[in-house]
């Protein structure tokens, strides 16, 4: 298979010293949903900002589906569409011409840049809001307008740098109900997000970078083998008279009706079950305590920071 | 790129530009037809009757040609520097770098831009004159070749500003400073002729000076310096910062890290 994106050695260093990225090698196969995660300051928004021609680099060599962002600078950047973290449209711009401006910078006839515009403005649930100015939407419209614009052009890799950041769970659902029918139109997809839930839903390989440097790169399934120990909380039917003692699980009170588990890899949920039903104790719901990505990462980072 | 792409993608430019203008109009337009009305009532036609001829014209006649091409000036530098500042500003200029649109399509779109209002702006203020005075048209196509070669140095010179300003203060500072001391002390409103023979000199260091003879070269026939001489001046700046902006593009120098 073909790869969307090859990095290799990429370094930058900003003029005030700051060295940003430290040599990272990194690829991305075609029609791949990808997460680039890493904490604050690690180094991803330059990672992309250089990827889509927005930072200069300060060594490496990023090909964007075999073409040199350097040499081959224009059918490189032909390929990709950028969803930034940071609005950055003209508030002053009625919606569909922010859109159709977007097609015709890649040379797209303006009749023709109308009418995709038309398609995805409509796609992205904003037919309604067309013609008022950027600026009178709400901050989900406002994300679902930048993607819009990058879809534009057909892009072969689609870039999302935090695309839900501060957009309600309904409209979230949506917009990667979306994002997976595009991937799976064959659009390569790459994405930040600090929603890790997110990340591990829709992502089929994953890399990590902290302090400049790639610290994971691996394909989901495996990285969330490296998780010994799950959370489960337990909602119960009945009050719990006395908390039962049960080999292998480390079982906590947290209310009457509430109990938390660690479950190792090697014990299973059915003997968990079994036994609680022994001690006489009915199970009415269960939930991850928390997000096992969100566990991987957290321990991952820190070990590195460490 | 291919060609019709490019094409469509300058036009994309121009049409954003026009368009951002002409919203506007109010700001962009009016502005400039009623500042010139007054200089034309004030010095015209006012102050002018009770002067003498210059080179053979009345006072009004003498100053219309300098004081189109002064609207002309002052207009493409403040469309450009403001629409491109802004873009930088508000960060939206990220959406042509990251486009596969090469540097000078981005320099000529925003320069056609300026070109474009500079003509609007131009048109009515011509037309204001014609409420003064007949005008005169002695050699046409000097008049459109000084207005367009005008009107793209000073669209250039905008986007100079705009691609090193850091703050708002910084695109005011050249046309407060700088443009307009030059604008005045162009010849708008005398010949240098009316100088000692010093300031005469030092006025020959200032290119406006050139580009209003022109004009008024091809609108009455009367220049204070060769036109042909005027001409490849304006010609030689146009190309110094075209290529200078394009340099600045290049680096990526005030828009990318």
């Amino acid at each position: 298979m073909s790869l969307a994106l090859d990095i290799r050695d990429l370094r930058k260093t900003y003029a005030n010293g700051a060295e940003a990225l430290k040599g990272i090698d990194l690829q991305v196969q075609a029609g791949d949903f990808f997460a680039l995660l890493g904490p604050n300051g690690a180094g991803k928004s330059t990672c992309i900002g250089i990827i889509s021609s927005l930072v200069n680099k300060t060594r490496g060599k990023v090909e964007v589906f075999g073409h040199d962002i350097d040499t081959d600078k224009e059918a490189a950047k032909s390929c990709i569409g950028l969803v930034p973290q940071e609005f950055n449209f003209n508030q002053f711009e009625p919606v569909i011409e922010v859109v159709i401006n977007q097609a015709g910078y890649y040379g797209i006839p303006r009749a023709e840049a109308r009418e995709r515009a038309e398609h995805f403005v409509q796609q992205l649930g904003l037919w309604d809001k067309r013609r008022v100015m950027a600026r009178e939407l709400s901050g989900g419209m406002k994300r679902r307008l930048m993607i819009a614009r990058a879809l534009v052009h057909e892009p072969k890799l689609l870039i999302l740098d935090e695309p839900t950041a501060g957009v309600d769970i309904e409209l979230r659902r949506s917009m990667w109900d979306f994002m997976r029918q595009t991937n799976e139109q064959g659009t390569t997809i790459i994405l930040t997000t600090h929603y890790l839930e997110e990340a591990e839903a829709h992502c089929r390989n994953i890399a990590i970078i902290n302090h400049g440097r790639l610290i994971e790169n691996t394909n989901m399934a495996d990285l969330l083998l490296k998780l010994h120990l799950e959370t489960f909380i337990l909602n119960l039917r009945d009050s719990l008279r006395e908390l039962p003692a049960i080999e292998g699980y480390n079982l906590q009170r947290i209310d009457d009706t509430t109990l938390s588990v660690d479950i190792s890899k090697e014990y299973t949920l059915n003997d968990l079950f079994i036994k609680l039903d022994e001690h006489g104790i009915c199970v009415l719901s269960m939930r991850n305590k928390s997000n096992r990505l969100e566990e991987l990462f957290i321990r991952i980072v820190g070990e590195e920071s460490a | 790129m291919k060609v019709r792409q490019q094409l469509a993608a300058f036009r994309t430019i121009l049409t954003k530009e026009i368009l951002r203008f002409m919203r506007i109009w109010i700001q962009t337009v009016v502005p400039p037809a009623i500042t010139m009305g007054l200089y034309f009532i004030i010095f015209g036609n006012l102050i002018g009757s009770q002067l003498e001829d210059v080179h053979g014209y009345r006072y009004m006649d003498y100053i219309v040609p300098g004081v189109i091409l002064m609207a002309i000036i002052t207009n493409t530098y403040a469309n450009v520097v403001s629409s491109f500042y802004m873009s930088k500003f508000a960060h939206f200029v990220e959406e042509m770098l990251v486009s596969p649109m090469p540097n000078y399509l981005i320099l000529l779109g925003y320069v056609a831009g300026g070109v474009a209002r500079g003509l609007l702006v131009g048109i009515v203020v011509t037309v204001v004159a014609m409420f003064f005075t007949t005008l005169k048209v002695h050699n046409p196509f000097v008049i459109i070749t000084v207005v367009v070669l005008t009107a793209m140095l000073f669209s250039l010179g905008g986007f100079i500003n705009a691609i090193y300003a850091k703050s708002f203060d910084d695109i005011s500072i050249i046309p407060t400073f700088v443009l307009t001391p030059l604008i005045y002390l162009g010849g708008i409103f005398y010949s240098i002729d009316m100088l000692p023979e010093f300031w005469q000199k030092v006025s020959l260091g200032n290119p406006i000076l050139y580009m209003i003879n022109a004009m008024r070269y091809g609108m009455l026939g009367v220049s204070d310096i060769d036109v042909s001489t005027a001409l490849a001046i304006i010609v030689l700046f146009v190309v110094v910062l075209f290529g200078f902006s394009l340099y600045l593009l290049h680096k990526g120098v005030g828009l990318r890290n």
